[in-house]
């Protein structure tokens, strides 16, 4: 069986920024229980001579030129933003009063 | 010809019709947008219908008129799946969380389709960040199956794949991580290609799973597909992992394979592994009757063994989630996309917004992946799935030893109904059994028709898959297969498609259900 307890599961959530609520955390601690388990198959075959792949079509290089590209201009950027200033983002406070 | 003719061929044909003059872009134009207004309410295949369409149109139009030389697809409409980022149209990846964003740029694909004077028509519907094979994880609810709207159109691209089934567009955009346009294909009776990983740029495709996804066409014949693909296709220096190569036409693979006697000595790898337990008795039925044609013609039909396969949907569920989860920090509440309205820090707020922004499944994966990727159980799960991605792309170099191609059905099943398999994830996972091994492997595969199956009348699909670099060898052979079953049955399989009704009820059109 999988080690996912609703502890781990709200660890998870801090660690990706999801303010999951109790029933959620309830929820996704039987799913994802059950998915670990399936997906732990993997193991089966996944033997220490066998060479791991992170990229399917091998490629080296894919640096570009060092000259100025194509980019964004202020405007552009901070178009989609939920809040700005004109030139910058603006967000809350940054750090908490404990810290 | 009337304005429903229009809508009712092919973009091959359209781009003919519209070379010649005998009819102009902007009635093309207009009698899909008109199919859209008429069936789109029942279907709801678009997210968004572009308000420049006829304006892009009459100027396709006008150039023409002027002599100006023009591409082949000039002024033949298109779908854009909304993972695809356009400067002109919301782009949402059918995520609450970008729900209204216009990006600032285009993705390459989509100023390759504007270059070629295609005419965008909108952005399609989707499983929220392309996570889902139904379209039922769309925040902004279900596309319907136009064979029977009580069912899904497979997913995540069901909204293309969709639309190009109810004629409310000639061809599509799709992306593909594990399935996403070959699934959608088989489950609405069209085509859809999965290029060769690389092959298509992915500069303004709205990230799943970096190393697995690619853009490819959605159709409604194999020339088609090809005719998009060469649109779409090629190095773009802007995506690091594009293949630098010079690409044959595809467009000019599937001619030959119209005309030309392909399927005499080619080798079909049936792959032992992608048949039997959990696939449909209709399915099977109609695959092994394509095979029998297929030898009929003079294809070697060979049985070849992927041993690994087996393990292609757990470690696709490990490397998935992990590259989503990492992908999808980037709706941080701070740069794009929707901002939660709480009081706090700036890490409060961001996570005010992702629980409210992201759909079920979305987080499902994100928790999923941050788990495989974290210490202690990166080796374990992580690191384990990249060795599964080996040894099935050391499957994959066996059985192309012994074939050609590789054949399989598209799908397990025929469009299952909306609610059947929502609350089983692992029962969903299991609908790409047999499309993820070539995301895992790069290889391209394509989905096209393979007849109905005689117990339900609904499409089933037929799956190419050529190695790595071979997209070519997909549309030749794909091509003539297409002819092949197409000849047996007398008709096309999409001229069998129900007509939508403005009552929203789906009737079948003849008595027999279409192909036999």
């Amino acid at each position: 069986m999988s080690e996912i307890t609703p502890e781990r599961v709200a660890h998870l959530a801090m660690l990706a920024r999801i303010a999951l609520t109790d029933d959620e955390i309830e929820k996704l601690t039987g799913e994802l229980g059950a998915i670990v388990d399936s997906v732990a198959k993997v193991q089966e075959v996944a033997t220490p001579e066998v060479a791991a792949t992170s990229h399917p079509i091998p490629l080296t290089g894919g640096m570009r030129p060092d000259v100025p590209g194509q980019t964004l201009t202020t405007e552009q950027a901070l178009a989609g933003a939920p809040d700005h200033d004109g030139s910058r983002f603006r967000v809350t406070a940054i750090l908490g009063e404990e810290q | 010809m009337s304005a429903a003719d229009l809508t009712r061929t092919t973009a091959a044909d359209l781009a003919h019709r519209l070379s010649t003059g005998e009819v102009s872009s902007v009635e093309v134009t207009q009698a899909h947008l008109d199919r859209i207004a008429a069936v789109d309410g029942d279907v709801h295949a678009f997210l968004h219908v572009s308000e420049n369409a006829l304006e892009t149109a009459r100027q396709v139009d006008a150039d023409r008129a002027a002599g100006v030389a023009l591409p082949e697809l000039a002024g033949v409409p298109i779908a854009i799946k909304d993972v695809l980022c356009t400067i002109d149209m919301p782009s949402t990846s059918g995520s609450k969380i970008l729900e209204g964003w216009i990006p600032p740029y285009d993705a390459t694909v989509v100023a390759r389709l504007r270059a070629a004077r295609m005419v965008p028509l909108g952005k399609t519907n989707m499983d929220e960040f392309a996570m889902g094979s139904s379209t039922e994880h769309s925040a902004y609810g279900p596309t319907k199956n136009p064979w029977d709207l009580e069912r899904i159109p497979g997913g995540s691209g069901g909204g293309s794949a969709a639309a190009v089934a109810a004629f409310e567009a000639p061809v599509a955009l799709g992306s593909d991580t594990g399935g996403s346009i070959r699934q959608p294909g088989a489950v609405t009776g069209t085509v859809g290609v999965k290029p060769t990983y690389g092959g298509v740029s992915r500069y303004g495709a709205i990230a799943l799973a970096s190393s697995l996804d690619q853009v490819g066409p959605v159709s409604r014949t194999v020339l088609d597909a090809a005719l998009v693909h060469d649109v779409i296709g090629g190095h773009d220096p802007r995506d690091a992992t594009s293949i630098p190569d010079q690409w044959p036409s595809m467009a000019e693979a599937a001619r030959r394979g119209l005309t030309g006697d392909v399927l005499k000595g080619i080798r079909v790898g049936v792959v032992k592994e992608l048949e039997g337990e959990g696939f449909q008795s209709g399915v099977k039925q109609r695959y092994h009757e394509t095979l029998d044609l297929l030898a009929a013609a003079g294809a070697e039909i060979v049985e070849v063994s992927c041993p690994h396969f087996e393990y292609a949907v757990a470690a696709y569920y490990l490397i998935l989630p992990a590259e989503a989860s990492s992908n999808l920090a980037k709706f941080d509440s701070v740069r794009f996309g929707m901002r939660a309205n709480v009081t706090g820090t700036v890490e409060d707020v961001m996570a005010a917004t992702r629980e409210a922004g992201f759909g079920p499944e979305v987080k499902r994966r994100i928790i999923l992946g941050t788990y495989a990727l974290s210490a202690g159980y990166y080796d374990a799960y992580y690191g384990s799935a990249q060795k599964v991605r080996t040894l099935i792309q050391q499957d994959f170099d066996a059985a192309f030893e012994k074939a050609d191609i590789l054949v399989s059905p598209s799908a397990p099943t025929t469009a299952f109904k909306f609610g059947e398999k929502l609350e089983d994830p692992l029962a969903m996972y299991l609908n790409d059994v047999t499309t993820i091994p070539a995301n895992l492997a790069g290889v391209p595969g394509m989905g096209l028709p393979m007849g109905l199956a005689p117990e339900d009348g609904l499409p089933t699909g037929l799956q190419l898959m050529a190695p790595a670099r071979h997209d070519a060898r997909l549309y030749e052979a794909g091509a003539a297969i297409e002819q092949l079953l197409e000849g047996n049955w007398g008709h096309s399989l999409w001229s069998q498609a129900p007509e939508l009704g403005a009552n929203g009820l789906a009737t079948a059109l003849g008595s027999n259900g279409g192909a036999r």
